[in-house]
């Protein structure tokens, strides 16, 4: 059924029809929201049987998460920034266990400084934790990527991070197609673990490993992932014929095949890209825009196979890897290993800056005529920047960093955009 | 596509304005995306939202830096914010919530190159305090919107104020819409003969 409604509500409305049994979260923003109307749903008894527990940290919600999950629940969370960087050793604890509970991040900065906006810097410093980690470029994916995500996660005995732009989506109203529990209940077989708590038949979970196993064990958890680079497309495929839409995948390429120039990029930018695109091929550019849904496990293959016969590969993230620049980038790199071509690192929309068309045609000519840095930042003040560092190289006292930009940018509050 | 900004304070219901706007688009069965400045808003501090509205599917996401018109809730944000920041002369519609008019707001000189009968104002406060019992003007606000700039019906607009609202609050909000809706017509049609004469 359509309805105009917010990005948030569409997932809570997702995730409830997969019948979650245990919802456990701590509140965030820009997560805030779909937590709510989770936690609505199950007191008013729409979203039965389901137990909501309210902890008192994100660490705790992660725990109960895989208590949950390890009893032979069907368990979900959601988070973002701070909360998930809280989280973290039960982060690696659900994947090294191999417990599927699937959990919305709703992408945010990471301070300090403190920062409510989007980029997806919570997300990259999970990248290699063992969770599935898959970006959804439209609220209308997001909520068809919760849906795949609890059959993914079940069927591979593996947690999935399912993605979502912070207040670009969560908070954006538009148009969604919400699936009947028919549809969902077609695709989404319940429950069956392969590991379950159960006083029944005694098992333990969580045994110490030494160095005689604890490299296999690991390798296990990679082999997992590989499989679900073979099981993502299939289960797109499979979504397709029951909901009648494309959605998810391991990447999605946009006017590639017989782009020069191809941006490769994750999440909701990927809109303001294609429309970008779109006005540039009208002029005659020839450029394309390659989307990687599937983040974890990197499908490397598909990668390689799209952007090899380009001349140039710019990559635009919102996330920074201090001290060398591109993480997706780095990704990409390992995929092109031998391809020779001009790869250029944009970071870009750190923080919530907007990331605008305008910004975008003038970036993609630079890199049209290879005239871009091999690192670049998208629309950085430079002024300021150049004024902390001058001033830097003359007084020694210069304080806090973040206080300091601030009374030189002057206040900010007023600024429309 | 048709690019809405408001501007208002956190409290008068901005963002769900903008939202309301986008239910009354899709009502039509057209495709509307509503967004906040994503600020971390507080009650009195300038909050702005926006609206896209088009015949084929939405993917830009960045925020609207070139509108077609402007929703002002509050009169007093016009010297504070650049509230007009990318508004097209001429082609641009402005809708102010106010009882006083452009020159009484000190902006007559700037708007003289807009078409007046693309300048509105409207007591959408002075309405829903009339109407609804509470000061918020948004919902009057789309009703002065669906009459200003002729794409969307008023019918639309009561339709998303009842999909947002139940009971004697909706039926409030959509008489205070459809009396803006009603004073804006009024506005245009004076403007309009005013053109006339001239």
């Amino acid at each position: 059924m359509l309805r105009q409604i917010e990005g948030s509500r569409g997932v809570a409305e997702a995730v409830a029809l997969c019948r979650p049994e245990v919802i456990c979260a701590y509140p965030i923003s820009p997560q805030t929201h779909i937590v709510e109307a989770l936690g609505e749903m199950v007191k008013t008894g729409a979203l039965a049987p389901c137990e909501f527990i309210n902890v008192e940290s994100e660490f705790a919600a992660m725990s109960v998460a895989i208590g949950a999950s390890a009893a032979g629940a069907r368990a979900y969370t959601a988070t973002a920034s701070q909360g998930l960087l809280y989280m973290v050793e039960a982060m690696f604890n659900a994947a090294g266990l191999g417990l599927p509970v699937v959990m919305t991040v709703a992408n945010r900065a990471i301070g300090a400084p403190i920062n409510i906006w989007n980029d997806h810097s919570d997300a990259m410093s999970q990248r290699d934790c063992g969770w599935i980690q898959l970006f959804a470029e439209s609220n209308q994916e997001a909520l068809d990527l919760h849906i795949q995500a609890f059959r993914l996660g079940e069927e591979l005995s593996l947690p999935v991070m399912v993605c979502m732009d912070g207040f670009i989506l969560t908070h954006a109203t538009e148009r969604l197609d919400l699936p009947t529990p028919k549809q969902v209940d077609a695709f989404l077989p319940p429950y069956e673990p392969r590991q379950v708590l159960d006083p029944k038949q005694p098992v333990s979970i969580g045994a110490m490993v030494g160095p005689e196993a604890f490299m296999e064990v690991r390798y296990l958890a990679h082999a997992k992932q590989m499989q679900a680079l073979e099981l993502i497309p299939k289960q797109a495929a499979e979504f397709q014929r029951i909901f009648g839409r494309d959605s998810g995948g391991l990447v999605r390429g946009y006017r590639t095949e017989d782009a020069a120039t191809i941006v490769v990029a994750l999440g909701s930018v990927l809109g303001t890209i294609k429309d970008t695109v779109d006005e540039m091929r009208e002029q005659g550019h020839r450029i394309g825009v390659l989307g990687v849904t599937s983040f974890r496990p990197f499908p490397l293959a598909e990668v390689r196979r799209i952007l090899a016969p380009a001349q140039r590969v710019v990559v635009l993230e919102k996330a920074l890897a201090v001290g060398i620049g591109g993480i997706l980038s780095a990704n990409v790199r390992m995929a092109l290993s031998g391809v020779q071509l001009h790869g250029y690192t944009v970071i870009a929309g750190l923080g919530g800056r907007p990331i605008t068309r305008k910004s975008l045609h003038a970036l993609f000519r630079q890199a049209e005529r290879d005239e871009l840095e091999p690192l670049s930042f998208l629309d950085l003040d430079w002024n300021i920047v150049n004024r902390v560092l001058e001033r830097e190289r003359r007084e020694r006292r210069t304080g806090p960093i973040a206080e300091t930009v601030l009374r030189d940018v002057g206040m900010v509050a007023a600024r429309v955009a | 596509m048709f690019q809405i900004r408001l501007h208002g304070r956190g409290g008068q219901g901005v963002v769900t304005g903008a939202e309301m706007l986008s239910i009354a688009a899709f009502v039509e069965g057209r495709h509307a995306q509503a967004f906040p400045s994503f600020g971390s808003e507080r009650t009195g501090a300038p909050v702005v939202a926006f609206c896209r509205i088009d015949d084929k599917e939405i993917r830009l996401r960045e925020p609207i830096l070139e509108p077609d018109a402007l929703i002002i809730q509050d009169p007093t944000l016009l010297h504070q914010v650049d509230v007009f920041s990318g508004l097209t002369p001429r082609e641009g519609y402005i809708l102010i919530n106010t009882t006083r008019s452009f020159d009484e707001l000190g902006i007559g000189e700037f708007v003289s190159g807009f078409r007046p009968v693309r300048l509105c104002t409207v007591p959408a406060t002075e309405l829903a305090v009339k109407l609804v019992g509470r000061p918020l003007p948004n919902a009057a606000l789309l009703g002065g919107f669906a009459a200003i700039t002729g794409l969307l019906s008023l019918d639309s607009v009561a339709a998303a104020i009842r999909d947002k609202f139940a009971g004697s609050v909706a039926e409030g909000n959509v008489a205070a819409a459809t009396t803006a809706y009603e004073i804006v017509r009024q506005e245009m049609k004076e403007a309009a003969q005013h053109a006339q004469a001239d």
